[in-house]
């Protein structure tokens, strides 16, 4: 007997597509759709509008990251972690020196402790300042607040930029400190983009946040429940608006975070509206804690000068560093056996794991609902293909 | 009232409209190539050679010591190391590069080759619009493209260089106390 050619495969009807009820159609959203975030694909079948069956696929931008960090030094990786999350470099170098300080038992000196929460609370500004237009794109207001959001992403973006060099791969952190001390101009600078930024965020809620077709594409579509979303593994806002307090910078402490007075906005119904909302508040605590951290700063190193970074070995063992990263739960796991590169290198995405519920969350709702609740799940497929 | 969220959503935007004509903060945009920003001092792109005095293949402070060959995370840097040692700026024989190729289509801009180079012989420029015609080597830049002056490196960099400068001058003086004014490079730049 031959062995069935891949064109016979490919001819084959998918198991999905079998016509239980007779009418079912199969839709394959992405992965060149514009709502889709990325390359990223997911396969509907659908009775009518309502979704029945959602697979994801993802796999596209597959880059094998982790066999690369495997390959590449402590060092070498640091500039790898930017593309993981692209919106969130500066957050993705923290966990990744988090997790080497905690192997190697390295200190930080305290302003680069300070600046590190200053840089991880822009990061989330902006990731959660670009969801927001990307989400309300995707309901149908295209352009206009996903325009208003990318403005003010952009002024952080610049203070980025003439920190670290670049706008969003900045490779900033290093294990044992951060690269270069930012000059009292620049954080200046840093103080009054963050205060400016609450008028932003008044009009931004004046524009949709109590738009009736807004509140009535969102509430109620994509519940999620608590149980389902711990038994999942969910992190972040999406966890938090189910209503169960879980925020690292609460729960580990990591950083200087116990130093900092702010309040972890809940949700109540785990909506795509809670969902939605929960940005905006974490929006609001975070320019609290910028505004402690811009004074409580202090003068010194941003390096601690007993860290080699080159030829870096740190001794054999095992560590898990994990930060409470704009999406979720930013870990990496690593595995050192004493020689120049991690033994195992392993990354605990937040988008990845947030992503696996997708279908639980869309079944029952109409394909343009879909979009909506992928929207409000708030990946970026560097971190979930890897 | 329904449909309030709506027209106050509406007013927002006629603000931020006929806003955009007076307040400049609210048109961010310029309008490139026509209108450039100025780019921060360390604003990065792509890695190039310094060199002093005017020679750009006599005054090349690389010594081929390929750290940075080795420490390139993407492995885009290419180096042979001369068999002659030729004297430096600072007249000590040193070796040299004879091939020092960097692929910049491979290139992530990370900056690692500049913070691992004990000459202070490598840094990051500025420029970005580079795209070239061809598919290939074209953007293979060998080290008669790379090498640019320390004037240049002044011009983009000019508190970074300074610094490197008074660095260099001070290491210099530490060595050989006898002959620091020649060895300044930064006194006349
Ligand atoms: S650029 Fe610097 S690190 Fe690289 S070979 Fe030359 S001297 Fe060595
Ligand atoms: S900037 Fe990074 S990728 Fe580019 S040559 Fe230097 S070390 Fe290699």
């Amino acid at each position: 007997m031959s062995a069935t050619s891949f064109y016979e495969l490919e001819q084959a009807p998918p198991p999905m597509t079998s016509r239980i009820e007779g009418e079912l159609l199969e839709v394959s959203l992405g992965p060149q759709h514009p709502s889709t975030h990325g390359v990223f694909r997911m396969n509907a079948a659908l009775d009518g509008e309502i979704v029945v069956k959602l697979k994801p696929v993802f796999g596209y931008l597959h880059r094998n990251h982790e066999k690369i960090g495997e390959n590449a030094s402590y060092l070498g990786s640091m500039p790898y972690t930017d593309r993981l999350d692209y919106f969130c470099s500066m957050t993705n170098n923290w966990a990744y020196a988090l997790s080497v300080e905690k192997l190697a038992g390295l200190e930080v000196p305290e302003r680069a402790e300070y600046l590190r929460v200053i840089l991880a609370e822009l990061t989330r500004l902006q990731n959660h300042a670009s969801l927001l237009g990307f989400l309300l794109s995707d309901m149908g207001a295209w352009g206009t607040p996903l325009m208003y959001a990318f403005r003010e992403r952009e002024k952080i973006l610049d203070l980025f930029e003439s920190l670290s060099g670049s706008r969003m791969m900045c490779d900033y952190m290093r294990f044992g400190g951060c690269r270069v001390d930012p000059s009292p101009e620049w954080l200046q600078r840093a103080k009054k983009i963050v205060e400016a930024f609450p008028k932003f965020l008044d009009e931004f809620e004046k524009l949709l946040i109590k738009n009736e077709i807004l509140i009535a594409r969102t509430q109620g579509v994509g519940r999620l429940s608590a149980e389902l979303a711990i038994n999942a593994g969910i992190t972040g806002p999406m966890l938090r608006a189910c209503g169960v307090n879980y925020d690292l910078r609460k729960v580990d402490g990591y950083g200087f975070y116990p130093r900092f007075k702010f309040r972890v906005p809940l949700g109540d119904h785990g909506d795509t509206y809670d969902r939605l909302m929960m940005r905006a508040l974490e929006m609001r605590e975070s320019l609290g804690i910028l505004k402690q951290a811009f004074e409580q700063i202090p003068a010194g190193p941003v390096m601690n000068p007993k860290v080699k970074i080159r030829a870096f070995k740190p001794p054999a063992g095992e560590a898990y560093g994990r930060i409470e990263g704009p999406k979720g739960e930013l870990g990496f796991y690593l595995i050192s056996d004493g020689s120049a590169n991690p033994y195992r290198y392993r990354v605990r995405p937040p988008s990845f794991i947030n992503l696996t519920i997708l279908e639980d969350l869309c079944l029952g709702h109409t394909v343009a609902d879909v979009m909506v609740i992928l929207g409000s799940v708030d990946i970026v497929m560097g971190e979930v293909d890897r | 009232m329904i449909g309030f969220g709506v027209l106050s959503g509406m007013a927002v935007t006629l603000r931020n409209f006929i806003g955009s004509y007076f307040e400049k903060d609210r048109l961010t945009t310029v309008q490139y190539p026509e209108e450039r920003e100025t780019l921060p001092e360390n604003y990065r792109n792509f890695p190039f050679l310094v060199y002093d005095t005017d020679d750009a293949e006599a005054g090349l402070r690389c010594v081929a010591c390929k750290i940075c060959e080795k420490e390139c995370p993407p492995q885009c840097i290419y180096i042979v190391k001369s068999e002659d040692k030729k004297p430096d700026y600072m007249a000590k024989p040193q070796f040299y590069p004879r091939i020092f190729d960097i692929d910049i289509s491979v290139c992530m801009s990370c900056q690692i080759c500049v913070e691992v180079c004990p000459f202070e012989a490598i840094k990051m420029d500025k420029v970005f619009e580079l795209s070239r015609r061809q598919r290939f080597d074209a953007l293979l830049m060998g080290k008669d493209e790379l090498a640019k002056s320390n004037t240049y490196y002044h011009q983009i960099h000019p508190l970074e260089a300074a610094e490197v400068d008074a660095n260099l001058a001070a290491a210099a003086a530490k060595k050989k106390p006898a002959v620091e004014s020649k060895a300044t490079p930064s006194a006349n730049t």
